[in-house]
Formats: structure tokens, C-alpha cells, sequence
């Protein structure tokens, strides 16, 4: 009886992983058959059965992409547009977060209520005004217009907040001070040392953001020069979406920086990641 | 003396607090607090780009509003996609994280991989989906046709584009849904598991005596964001209805796009802010819905 029922639990836990990995096959998948494709001659492409992996494997594709379209350029101006956002953000979220959680100052919640609050109003509900506001401003088609938007993030001011409030000492600011040392010397010698891991994971968080913006270039970026890889690879599904080959190589190319990041830093990224609720 | 010179300092230290505030607010007050407002006072407005009068009409972008087909639709849309995809994830995501709070090798394995599709960005990935779902040539209706199903016009059939949505959009979320669930059950103590099998309890019972009940913050946070996020969708229906093969505008118009046509097609801003402001109420609307639903649950402890 004893042993019979083992045995089920047994044959459990084994379904279980066979829906598990049947599960993990679906969700890669999407990712394997760009990678394929991108590739394959076309001939191969248009092969009916389909065949998975590439027969004859080339580069064609990719360096066909890179001759239609500049998709060096676009992923210049992403690592750029992220890079920007990325720097902006740590030092804000520092200097914001070690303000908000050490100094009491007149106004202090208030400041720090109206941050939150409207961190849950979604960006694509005042892009539009935000939009026009960049018109009056002459900035419609630049960089810095493109950047503008993600040089803070609330949840990064929340996070370095949450972080230097609960593990950075206040007597240890103390003793700096009886030293003779500033504030901005504390915050920078004392606070940011202590802060490696929380300001790496707001870091990548908004390099993960700001490599996939999207909507917001697709507003304000007419000129192809100021395209990042997203906004590029739409324009060139726009004129070319027949060659597939080509397309899958430019999403190939999107994608590949986010997965070296990800595969690196995996542990961390999960684990922050639920930590803070940051998307 | 000394007196005076603690004065100097807290006023020192004082200044620095707002000179330190000071850039990161304007940019705030400038990227997000105005816009808001802007965009509510937008939506009073008749604003055209490309008219030079902009008058004040009261509330006639929102009545103009309720009698829009395509806002109906778009409204309709958005809501079964989201309601789908929601609780498509979530319904995934809790079994899942189940079997994967174990830690073992393979459960990080899973993680890993069950992850990956929440950090890769949006438009590669719409795009090997737009392949994926091809009538002629995609995987998907090869896979079907294995099993004996006849092909599916996946996104050009309005009846099946905006599952087609749906399918991708859980497929894209339940790894975040997953780590939240698995930071949750980790953080239950393992007491009271061992409590309960002591008094005879078996899974199935634990899990819904105790886990599940004990996971209800979790459970309210990830459906209160999931449903934010899915409100917004946009990307992916971007690059889905565009070029050859793609889906018919009207099957799978959300109100996001409907936003951007709108404003950018037609220069109707005033008309679009107004449905910005909806959009934003919509969701507000559901969080407080939702967190009243948690708080009303007669379970809950005080």
C-alpha cells in the first residue's frame, strides 16, 4: 500500500516535469524559430513542411538587413537612448532616495506621495500632452527629446529609498559629519559604496527599459538617423515585411543584447525583479 | 555659540535637501505632473494641430466619445483581451510557481526559461509571433496539421486575432507573474505547511487552506499590475497589423491604438486626451474594484 502509493508520487512528479518541459519548449520556442530563421537561405524559408533547423546556414540575411536598412545606426542610437537613461536614473534615484530616506525637510511626504502616485497613471495616458509640450519646446526629433521621459524612474527612487532608509546607518553619516564632511561627500563616499547592488539592479532594470521603448520614439522621432532598434525594425517590416529572412536577422539583433544581459545576470534580475515589482 | 552653529547647520543641511530635490522634481513636475494635468485640460478643449482656434467646449470630447464606434470597439477589445490574458497568466502562473518553490537545479532551470520571454523586447518578439501565426508558412498551423487540424488564418481571420493576442500577451507575462508567485509561497513559514500535515491535511488541502489564502497580497498585486499593463497594450498590435498577412485593424483595435490614431493620424488631440483620461479612470477604476474585492473577503484576518 505504502510503496504503491510511492510509486504514484513517482509517476507524479514525472508527468509533472514532462508538462513542465513541454511548457518550457513553448515558451522558447518563439525565440529558437527567429534564431533559425534568420539563418536560412529563402528557399529554405519557404520550404512547406517546414524544416527547423537551417540546412544550408547563412549570414546573408544579416548582413542583407544591415545593407537595407542602417541597423548599425539603430543600435547605436538604442545603446545610446538606454546608456543615457541608464546613468540619469542611477544618480536620481541615489541622490532622490538617500534625500527622501535620511533628511526630514518641510514638504518631505508630500514630495515623495505625489512621486508614487503618479507612478501608477500610465505613460501612454499623457504622452500626448507630453507630446505637444515638446513641440512648444522645439525638441520633437532630437535625442533629448527621445531621452526626456526615462531620465528618472519612480520606482527607482522608491527602491534606492527602501534601501538606503533599512540598510545604511544614520550614525554612520554621523561620524562623517563630526569629520567635517559635506553632504554631497557623504552621499557619494559613504551612501553610493554601500548601494552596489541596489543602484545595479535599478541600472538594469532601466537599461531593459530603455532598450525596448517603443511608442514614444514611434511619436517623436521622424528622422531614420534617431531611430532606435524597435522603431527601425518596424520601419523596415513597413517596406520589407515580404523578406523574412532579413526581418528575422534585425529581431535577432534586438533581442541578442537583452539575452546577454539576462543570461548574466539571471539570478539577480529574477530575484530584484520580484522583489521590487519593477516591469 | 553653539547654538547659532547647530542654527547654521540644519539650514546647511536644509538647502542641500532642496538643492539635491530640485532637478530630479522639475523634471518630474515637467515629464509627468504636467502632462497630467495637461492632458485633462486637453481634453476640454477642441485642439487640432493643424487648426489655429482652440476652444474650450466642455465636455463634448467625452459625449463625442461614448457615441464612437471605434472606441466602442476598442474599449471592447481591450477589455476581453486583458480580462483573458490576465487571468489566462495568472491561472497559469500560480500552479506553476506550486511546483517550482522547491528549490532545486531544475526549478532554477525553469525559472530561466520560463522568464526569458518578460526581459525580451517587444517588437523581435511580435514579429517572430507574426511568423509563427503565418497562414502559408508559420509553425504553428504545421503543428496543428500534425495533429490533424486544418490551418488557421491566425491574425487576418477577425475571429481569431485577437486570441492570437491573447495567446502571445500570456505567453509574455507569465514569467513575471511566476516570480512573484515563488517570492510569495518562499516567504510563507514552513510551520504552518508542517502544522497542517501534522493535523492531517493533504496538498491539496494545504494549498488552498493555507498557501492560498496566505498569498492574497501577491495575488492582488500581480492581478492589479497585469491588468494595468494589458489596458496599455500597443506594441504588439502595432506591429501585427502591419504589412502583409497582418490582422484586420478593426478585430484587433485597442484603445491605446485607437489613442495613437487618433492623435497622430488625424491630429484630433483634444479628442484623444479625452480618451487618454478614459483610459486612465478605466484602470484606475478597476485597482480601487480590486482592492476592495481583497479587503471584503470575510477570510481575511485582521
Amino acid at each position: 500500500m505504502k510503496r504503491r502509493s510511492k510509486l504514484l508520487g513517482r509517476i507524479g512528479v514525472l508527468a509533472v516535469h514532462c508538462v513542465l518541459m513541454a511548457g518550457a519548449l513553448v515558451m522558447v520556442m518563439p525565440m529558437l524559430w527567429m534564431l533559425a530563421t534568420a539563418f536560412k537561405p529563402a528557399p529554405e524559408i519557404a520550404l512547406w513542411p517546414p524544416v527547423f533547423l537551417p540546412v544550408a546556414p547563412t549570414f546573408d540575411n544579416f548582413t542583407g538587413a544591415f545593407e537595407t536598412a542602417p541597423f548599425g545606426r539603430f543600435f547605436l542610437n538604442s545603446l545610446f537612448i538606454a546608456g543615457v537613461g541608464t546613468l540619469s536614473v542611477i544618480v536620481t534615484s541615489l541622490v532622490a532616495g538617500t534625500v527622501f530616506a535620511k533628511y526630514r525637510f518641510p514638504g518631505r511626504g508630500l514630495l515623495f506621495g505625489m512621486v508614487i502616485a503618479t507612478a501608477i497613471v500610465p505613460f501612454e495616458a499623457y504622452m500626448i500632452p507630453l507630446y505637444l509640450q515638446l513641440v512648444q519646446i522645439e525638441w520633437i526629433n532630437t535625442y533629448q527629446g527621445i531621452i526626456l521621459p526615462y531620465l528618472f524612474m519612480a520606482f527607482g527612487i522608491f527602491l534606492m529609498r527602501q534601501h538606503v532608509g533599512s540598510a545604511i546607518p544614520g550614525e554612520l553619516m554621523e561620524a562623517a559629519r563630526v569629520d567635517g564632511a559635506g553632504e554631497w561627500w557623504i552621499m557619494a563616499r559613504v551612501i553610493a559604496p554601500l548601494s552596489g547592488n541596489a543602484l545595479a539592479a535599478v541600472g538594469i532594470f532601466s537599461f531593459i527599459q530603455g532598450w525596448g521603448i517603443f511608442i514614444w520614439p514611434l511619436l517623436i522621432a521622424n528622422d531614420q538617423m534617431l531611430f532606435n532598434m524597435e522603431l527601425g525594425l518596424t520601419a523596415f517590416q513597413f517596406r520589407f515585411s515580404a523578406d523574412t529572412g532579413k526581418l528575422m536577422a534585425g529581431s535577432v539583433v534586438s533581442t541578442a543584447p537583452m539575452l546577454v544581459v539576462f543570461l548574466l545576470l539571471r539570478r539577480r534580475i529574477i530575484e530584484n525583479m520580484a522583489l521590487t515589482g519593477i516591469k | 555659540m553653539t547654538a547659532a552653529r547647530r542654527f547654521l547647520t540644519k539650514r546647511r543641511v536644509l538647502l542641500f535637501c532642496y538643492i539635491a530635490l530640485a532637478p530630479v522634481l522639475a523634471l518630474f513636475l515637467y515629464v509627468r505632473v504636467i502632462p497630467i494635468g495637461f492632458g485633462v485640460w486637453l481634453s476640454f478643449h477642441k485642439w487640432n494641430l493643424l487648426s489655429p482656434a482652440k476652444p474650450f467646449v466642455g465636455l463634448q470630447n467625452y459625449e463625442l466619445l461614448m457615441q464612437d464606434e471605434n472606441f466602442h470597439l476598442a474599449l471592447y477589445n481591450t477589455t476581453l483581451y486583458s480580462f483573458s490574458t490576465v487571468i489566462l497568466s495568472t491561472a497559469i502562473a500560480l500552479p506553476l510557481a506550486v511546483f517550482l518553490a522547491r528549490r532545486s537545479r531544475l526549478s532554477a532551470f525553469y525559472q530561466t526559461i520560463y522568464f526569458l520571454p518578460v526581459i525580451t523586447p517587444m517588437v523581435p518578439v511580435s514579429i517572430a509571433w507574426k511568423w509563427i501565426y503565418d497562414y502559408n508558412y508559420g509553425i504553428l498551423n504545421y503543428g496543428l496539421g500534425l495533429v490533424g487540424i486544418k490551418s488557421v488564418a491566425w491574425l487576418s481571420d477577425p475571429d481569431t486575432a485577437l486570441w492570437a493576442l491573447v495567446i502571445m500577451g500570456v505567453w509574455k507575462v507569465l514569467g513575471y507573474n511566476m516570480v512573484l508567485f515563488l517570492v510569495g509561497i518562499r516567504n510563507i513559514p514552513a510551520m504552518y505547511l508542517e502544522a497542517a500535515s501534522l493535523d492531517g491535511a493533504n496538498a491539496w488541502q494545504r494549498f488552498w487552506r493555507v498557501t492560498f489564502p496566505l498569498l492574497r497580497p501577491i495575488l492582488l498585486y500581480v492581478l492589479v499590475t497585469s491588468t494595468i499593463n494589458a489596458y496599455n497594450v500597443f506594441t504588439q498590435v502595432y506591429v501585427m497589423t502591419l504589412g502583409s498577412q497582418a490582422a484586420p485593424g478593426q478585430a484587433v483595435r485597442m484603445l491605446v491604438f485607437d489613442i495613437y490614431t487618433n492623435g497622430f493620424q488625424f491630429f484630433r488631440f483634444g479628442y484623444a486626451a479625452a480618451e487618454a483620461v478614459t483610459l486612465t479612470l478605466i484602470v484606475l477604476g478597476l485597482t480601487v474594484i480590486q482592492f476592495s474585492l481583497a479587503r471584503n473577503d470575510p477570510t481575511r484576518e485582521k
